[in-house]
């Protein structure tokens, strides 16, 4: 178990440092940072002297480890466009599009597991066949298409709910939270459902496709023949053995909410990482957009491990596999 | 290679199949007008001598104010709607097309030397898909398209932008055939035939492509229908952020992107034609996709 958990530390270690690399290569050869940082009126000696001091003419991994250990020290560097730390500007939107992707990823799963489980359990009835055709025109309609059908029937027709913005928000020990207020839920409703619905699709098809797998095993028939209550053998027996591909999906979804909240936000003007991002690279402020992959990536590693130790304590079969 | 029976097999399932027949026309009938759009479309979007200011914002023909001679409306500067929306989704689908394209002929090519090869090729090959697959395709054309932009002088920029997006899209829909080519692959080499061939001393690249790649073409076909589908719809993502295709040149995500500005208006129809046309050609691709995989793995129907 600890030889399972340090091997799996360790890959996350090399997928950060890959992933700090293209930050770096971005960095450091997208486009020259001088030329960025200073203006028409430098003199040359004067940028020679900016690239000596930033190191800029150290050999290469120097300035890698350089680039990496600060970044460790939690010292992104500055903005292009801004001139503000990129580390501050991170991670003042964190919070937002945080809360926006969890509240999302709740409505995927609480709609999509129960219709995933019926589908499965009822292939052929009407119901299953009219949600499959619904959900094959879900996964065909873009995410903004759906946000902009949400505005208009909530925002625009009916007025019940705020286009943009996370309207009031409560500063709570540093995190800036929607969670608080009326007016945050209100503003944080459209949003989340948009990026909700477009997740929720794939919860159920996987969910439907694991289910319809072990229903089709031979435990399942040996207990039907045993007698075994259908009830009894839907939610104890099929249903808890598909919980591992379960957690396998809220892991995968969480990563696509985070990404795709790139589109949502820009459509909610949303102020989170995302809005942040697409700015970034409308500017080519590639700072931002170098800090940002890294975060994300981060994001990604520690869910995915949290995933692949929540297999361990759920599935004792594994357990054995590693021992062996 | 599909047997003759299979192949009657599916026609038999297309006959009976009243979603699959209508995605069908549908797809053919938005293909057709984008292939065809300069000889169809009533006016050149792009002549701006074509249209007029004082055609602006004329309502579709059937609503009170419209003109037959514009059925589908005009926008804000006097363009026919139908014309835009014809040279949109020519731009639409051959982005998507090539896009395509590029990353099966890449995606396939990697795959299959993977698997053929194995070893450290196949591990440095794996873990380059690995580590894309853990960032979603959008994030990937993104950055890569924020990269391009970074490296790109301005002066030809605009000139590389369809380039440039298109190459952005197949590289972050490469690792899906790759890795299907190099799972199937790996099944074919256990196989006599390929056993065979590589014994009577064919070259590497006449086994893979002569003997292994008919064989596996099954699998393949499903992903690009699906991804084409996915293409398009990362184009018109794109397209609508303000990073993919200007405003001059419109595909469809741009076209949607310049009708939010009269969401609050009344001129429903700037913003909501080109989304339904976007949507009409997706939801087909997507239900032929589908089609698709019922034919080609009957275990999962």
């Amino acid at each position: 178990m600890a030889y399972f958990i340090l091997k799996r530390l360790v890959q996350s270690v090399f997928v950060m440092l890959a992933v700090a690399f293209l930050a770096f290569s971005l960095f450091r050869y997208v486009g020259d940072p001088i030329s960025q940082m200073t203006g028409v009126e430098t003199s040359v000696t004067d940028q020679e002297k900016l690239r000596e001091d930033l190191g800029l003419n150290d050999p290469f991994v120097v300035q890698f480890a350089r680039f990496t250990g600060n970044m460790l020290q939690g010292d992104f560097g500055f903005s292009y466009r801004t001139r503000q730390p990129v580390a501050e500007m991170i991670t003042s939107r964190i919070p937002a599009t945080l809360e926006l992707g969890i509240v999302a990823l709740i409505i995927s799963l609480a709609v999509g597991i129960p219709t995933g489980v019926y589908t499965a359990l009822k292939p052929r009835g009407f119901v299953t066949q009219t949600i499959l055709m619904t959900t094959l025109v879900g996964v065909s309609i873009p995410t903004f298409v759906i946000g902009i059908m949400l505005i208009f029937f909530f925002g625009v027709l009916l007025g019940w709910l705020p286009t943009f913005g996370r309207g009031g928000t409560v500063l709570l020990g540093g995190w800036e939270t929607s969670f608080l207020t009326l007016e945050g839920w209100r503003a944080l409703l459209l949003p989340a459902i948009t990026l909700g619905v477009y997740q929720l699709t794939l919860t159920m098809r996987l969910v439907r496709a694991e289910m319809m797998d072990v229903m089709r095993s031979d435990y399942i028939r040996f207990a039907t023949a045993r007698g075994v209550p259908m009830r009894r053998l839907y939610f104890k027996h099929a249903l808890a053995n598909t919980m591992v591909p379960v957690i396998t999906i809220i892991g995968l979804q969480f990563g696509g909410v985070i990404a795709f909240s790139i589109v949502t936000e820009s459509v909610f003007q949303w102020p989170g990482m995302g809005l942040l991002f697409l700015e970034s690279i409308r500017f080519v402020d590639i700072p931002v957009m170098g800090v940002y992959l890294v975060v994300i990536a981060f994001f990604f590693v520690v869910v995915n491990l949290i995933v692949d130790l929540l297999y361990v304590a759920i599935d004792p079969r594994l357990r054995v596999a590693d021992v062996s | 290679m599909m047997s003759f029976i299979k192949r009657h097999e599916g026609l038999w399932l297309f006959s009976h199949s009243p979603a699959a027949i209508i995605a069908a026309i549908v797809a053919i009938a938005i293909i057709f007008g984008a292939a065809f759009a300069p000889w169809l479309a009533p006016t050149n979007p792009y002549d701006l001598a074509s249209f007029s200011l004082m055609d602006g914002l004329l309502p579709p023909m059937w609503e009170e104010f419209g003109n037959p001679k514009f059925p589908l409306g005009t926008d804000d500067q006097g363009r026919d709607m139908i014309s835009s929306i014809l040279y949109g989704a020519r731009l639409s689908l051959i982005i998507g097309l090539a896009a395509m394209v590029i990353a099966t002929v890449l995606g396939v090519g990697l795959g299959l030397a993977a698997g053929y090869y194995g070893g450290r090729f196949d591990a440095i090959v794996m873990r380059i898909a690995d580590i894309q697959l853990a960032l979603p395709a959008i994030l990937t054309a993104l950055l890569i398209d924020g990269i391009a932009r970074g490296i790109l002088p301005a002066d030809v920029q605009q000139d590389l932008r369809v380039a440039v997006l298109t190459l952005a899209i197949a590289l972050s829909l490469w690792v899906n055939f790759a890795r299907t080519a190099r799972a199937s692959t790996f099944v074919q080499m256990n196989k006599e035939y390929v056993q065979a061939a590589i014994m009577m001393g064919q070259r590497p690249i006449r086994v893979m492509v002569v003997h292994i790649l008919p064989n596996i073409l099954g699998p393949l076909l499903v992903i690009m229908t699906v991804d084409l589908a996915s293409a398009i719809l990362l184009e018109a993502t794109l397209s609508f952020l303000g990073i993919g295709l200007p405003a001059d040149s419109p595909s469809l995500g741009t076209l949607i992107r310049i009708g939010m500005q009269f969401l609050l208006s009344g001129e429903w129809w700037i913003l909501w034609i080109p989304t339904l046309f976007l949507v009409a050609l997706v939801v087909s691709i997507n239900i032929l996709g589908d089609f698709l995989r019922d034919v080609f793995n009957p275990r999962l129907r």
